[in-house]
């Protein structure tokens, strides 16, 4: 429902970093515990890349499966429901290993010979 | 021409959390403490405050004054309940776009600051649009998060909508009142509610009789101490 500004936020980063340059690819991660459609992420990224320098550019998205670790007894598992208590010792002090992830990992960008000998990054 | 690969990893929300953190700066300078109230559509967000902000909050030292930024798509049908009990609110739509954001984000509340009397109230109520998807996505500069859930919604809401569920550090159960003309199991929901977010505070409410309100507008007079303790 709000990949909408998820797309814009990924756009305005891609952006950001491509300093003027024609960007190709763009690779996002996208933890399972955060609630983000594929499927209505690249249909809005679409929509929002266009007339900027990230028309049409793929949008890559890695999904990451949530992983949750007890603190107490170092039990990890992959949770089917979002169920945070450990189901090895019922505790409660339970961390995200991986899942929570919503950010942009790298973007590929299209270069002049002359650009790329200037702008080390 | 060739490409290059450009390392990011960056958050794809990093500009909201920067312009929240400089709402919250705004609002330390003013010593508001700030609620970031969310909930379904109809859970009875604007019932809850109209019930517990009827009458003054008592404060340590003097009523706790009470503002309310709106949140809504359109309309101003809930600031106008409000604004009768007296209480200073700030419509905010969200309409532009592709037929109206589905949450506030902290650059909507930045474009609302000016409007709000930050130097006349201690606590900050900001009513979210009615969603339990998008709000818990975007911080807004508050001190706290709280949802209303109301037990016309079914007791595995917790597991369908599990970040909104966890962002939050209180779960208000609504529309208690029904409970005895409805199949709904309150416990399951008790339970779900614990196994997404353990040790969650709960509050049972109805802003129809007024049972639990008490219990409410004695959190929300509290809230306003974390601002002068934050000082």
């Amino acid at each position: 429902m709000h990949e909408l500004s998820v797309a814009s936020a990924v756009l305005n980063t891609a952006v950001k970093h491509a300093d003027g340059r024609r960007v190709k690819l763009v690779s996002v991660q996208t933890g399972a515990l955060r609630q983000v459609v594929p499927e209505s992420l690249r249909f809005y990224w679409e929509i929002v890349a266009r007339d900027s320098e990230c028309e049409g550019a793929t949008l890559d998205l890695q999904e990451i499966d949530a992983l949750l670790r007890c603190r107490g007894c170092t039990t990890e598992w992959s949770p089917e429901l979002p169920v945070f208590r450990c189901p090895s010792c019922g505790g409660s002090d339970v961390e995200i290993a991986a899942g929570e992830e919503l950010s942009v990992d790298y973007i590929e960008v299209e270069e002049t010979e002359e650009a790329a000998c200037t702008a080390p990054r | 021409m060739h490409r290059t690969k450009v390392r990011i990893v960056e958050d794809a929300l990093d500009a909201n959390n920067t312009i929240a953190r400089a709402n919250r700066d705004d609002f330390d300078r003013g010593q508001v403490s700030v609620l970031n109230l969310m909930s379904a559509p109809g859970a009875g967000k604007t019932s809850l405050l109209e019930r517990a902000l009827a009458a003054p909050l008592p404060g340590d030292s003097g009523p706790v004054r009470v503002g309310v930024l709106e949140g809504d798509v359109q309309g101003s049908m809930d600031a106008d309940r409000l604004a009768t009990i007296h209480v200073p609110v700030v419509q905010l739509n969200t309409e532009n776009g592709f037929g109206g954001e589905c949450h506030l984000d902290a650059n909507m509340v930045r474009s609302a600051l000016p409007e709000l009397p930050l130097d006349e109230i201690d606590v900050l109520v900001i009513e979210n649009v009615g969603n339990l998807v998008c709000p818990a996505e975007f911080r807004v500069g508050e001190d706290a998060r709280a949802m209303v859930c109301s037990v016309t919604e079914g007791e595995d809401k917790p597991l369908k909508y599990p970040l909104m569920f966890r962002a939050c550090e209180l779960v208000i159960v609504n529309k208690i009142d029904l409970l005895a003309h409805l199949e709904f199991d309150l416990d399951k929901l008790l339970y779900n509610i614990d196994a997404v977010n353990p040790g969650v505070r709960i509050l049972q409410t109805s802003a129809r009789t007024g049972e639990g309100v008490d219990a409410l507008r004695t959190w929300l007079a509290q809230l306003a101490t974390r601002a002068v303790a934050a000082v």
